[in-house]
């Protein structure tokens, strides 16, 4: 049959951040997809360089807006993997509330968006409609709707006042019964089933050879969540179980984040109750030359940074990886096969996150690279050692 | 006000445009469709193509990669047109400035009636900045 190639975007109604789709299809059958991304590049990692190590979560927090606390929070923990040092009982609790906060109304999006995406729409205002008052709950504890700007190397800004606390259980226990409703709502709607059912399914086997991370991997049986692997903060302290489907298919990935916000609810509530009273600061001075690693587990999978220090002020490398990155190479085996007309939904299964992923190569007009990677970095330093030495 | 502003006044259909945004623009724009702001009782619709829209929303720091796609969708775009800046990056580029990949502000590309600034904007600034848009073509 005949080859037609259809593309998609860069701006599109489908997602809300510019990127470029080739599906290539035969008949209604797709054969083969390619993602063209680099809208969204801003170079925070070179602009981190620039930057005190005091300065770069608010950087690294506008990497993102849904993920606004993964990044700053993996960025914080790199630094202190530096030193080392461990962070005070009641800072590590506030930031398993933000995070945890952060993961509900990152799913709820994802839900709502999901639900638009399939042409139904009353599962997008539900859940946007729930998610406001996660947000409003967020507003308590930290002062704005999305960027929080809680972390800092060592600690916390802000301390959670003992009474924001009634207030904020109240608003997170009131979406439970609507929440419970939704989940059987989408759960069941047999609309629901015939649209994600058997639809972009990621195998067990393909998940490992791809490295898929977080609910997507879940959703294909891979019990894989740094909460518990490697626990950091007060996820140690905490009852809580990682969510697993198995089939890893649309309806899989979407049950495991809905079944996840009501983990996510569970533990806000527990570090809420039980917040020890400690300091939240360990005022750190001096961060000494070295490198660090901090990898989270972002609401999309794990998320991990690398920070090296020569001694100075400022971070000399800053290399993020975020979740999108991994998961996006999944397309080739959950969308070839599918017809077009699920395209929509299985691109957006992953909850893809493009200004996370965003790479730069440079290209002559051949379209060969003319810098590796490394060549690149090296680059990079180089110019930072020049000015650094302009500056001295 | 000529004819065509003043029917584009009754509900002006918007499209929202990221030019290397965080999402967090996107996000509340998206809000202001949903129930608790719910902007679509005054005619405000988000529609799928630039053709169809009478406002554009930019948010976002213009990256190298966007700028020649930010003009030709203003080019395509039915004219009256009226523009609308979100976000401290599209206002200034915010924190961005020194970034190798954003090297001007959106309203050096094309033409901004309305900037409303933060980062990102409330829901409620979002409908105050269209609240004064309207007043502005008024007068």
């Amino acid at each position: 049959m005949k080859k037609t190639i259809v593309p998609i975007g860069p701006y599109h109604p489908l997602q809300e951040e510019p990127e470029f789709f080739t599906l290539t299809v035969e008949g209604e059958k797709i054969t083969d997809i390619d993602v063209a991304v680099g809208y969204n590049h801003r170079g925070i990692e070179k602009l981190s360089e620039e930057k005190t190590f005091d300065q770069v979560p608010f950087v690294v927090e506008r990497i993102c807006g849904i993920c606004s606390t993964s990044h700053p929070l993996a960025y914080v923990r790199a630094v202190e993997d530096i030193i080392p040092v461990t962070v005070p009982p009641r800072a590590q609790f506030i930031r398993t509330i933000i995070a945890e906060g952060e993961r509900i109304h990152s799913h709820l999006l994802w839900l709502g968006l999901a639900g638009h995406f399939l042409g139904y729409n009353t599962v997008y205002m539900w859940a946007w409609k729930l998610r406001e008052e996660i947000l409003d709950a967020m507003e308590i504890l930290s002062g704005n709707r999305n960027n929080y700007a809680m972390f800092k190397p060592g600690g916390v800004r802000r301390n959670i006042k003992k009474e924001d606390i009634p207030p904020v259980i109240k608003k997170i226990d009131s979406i439970i019964s609507t929440l419970t409703m939704l989940k059987k709502a989408v759960v069941d709607d047999p609309v629901l089933h015939a649209r994600t059912k058997g639809v972009g399914i990621l195998k067990k086997e393909d998940a490992i050879s791809y490295s898929a991370l977080g609910p997507t991997a879940r959703a294909s049986g891979i019990r894989r969540d740094v909460r518990k692997d490697s626990p950091y903060e007060a996820y140690d302290k905490v009852e809580w179980q990682i969510i697993t489907m198995q089939s890893g298919d649309v309806f899989d990935k979407l049950v495991v984040r809905v079944l996840e916000i009501f983990e996510s609810i569970k533990i806000i509530k527990y570090c809420l109750q039980n917040l020890p009273d400690t300091e939240i600061d360990l005022n750190l001075e001096d961060i000494p030359p070295g490198e660090g690693i901090g990898h989270i587990e972002a609401p999309r999978g794990e998320c991990f940074h690398y920070v090296r220090s020569d001694g100075t002020n400022r971070p000399i490398r800053h290399k993020v990886r975020a979740p999108t990155f991994m998961n996006l190479p999944t397309y080739k085996s959950t969308i070839v096969g599918q017809t077009i007309s699920d395209a929509t939904i299985i691109l957006a299964a992953i909850d893809p996150c493009y200004c996370c992923t965003e790479r730069i190569a440079v290209l002559n007009k051949k379209g060969k690279r003319i810098y590796s990677g490394e060549g690149l970095v090296r680059l990079s330093q180089e110019k930072t050692e020049k000015i650094r030495g302009q500056l001295q | 006000m000529g004819i065509k502003l003043k029917a584009l006044l009754k509900s002006p259909w918007v499209f929202h445009l990221s030019t290397g945004s965080c999402n967090n623009c996107d996000i509340e724009i998206l809000d202001c469709l949903t129930p608790r702001f719910d902007i679509e009782r005054f005619g405000m619709v988000l529609v799928g193509s630039i053709r169809h829209a009478d406002v554009l929303l930019v948010t976002g720091s213009a990256n190298r990669k966007c700028i020649p796609k930010i003009k030709k969708l203003y080019e395509q775009a039915p004219k009256p047109c009226l523009v609308v800046a979100i976000g401290e990056c599209a206002l200034s580029r915010g924190m961005f400035i020194n970034s190798y990949n954003c090297p001007v502000p959106v309203d050096k590309i094309i033409p901004v009636d309305v900037y409303i600034p933060g980062c990102p904007p409330k829901p409620e600034a979002i409908i105050a900045g269209i609240v004064k848009l309207i007043g502005k073509i008024k007068k």
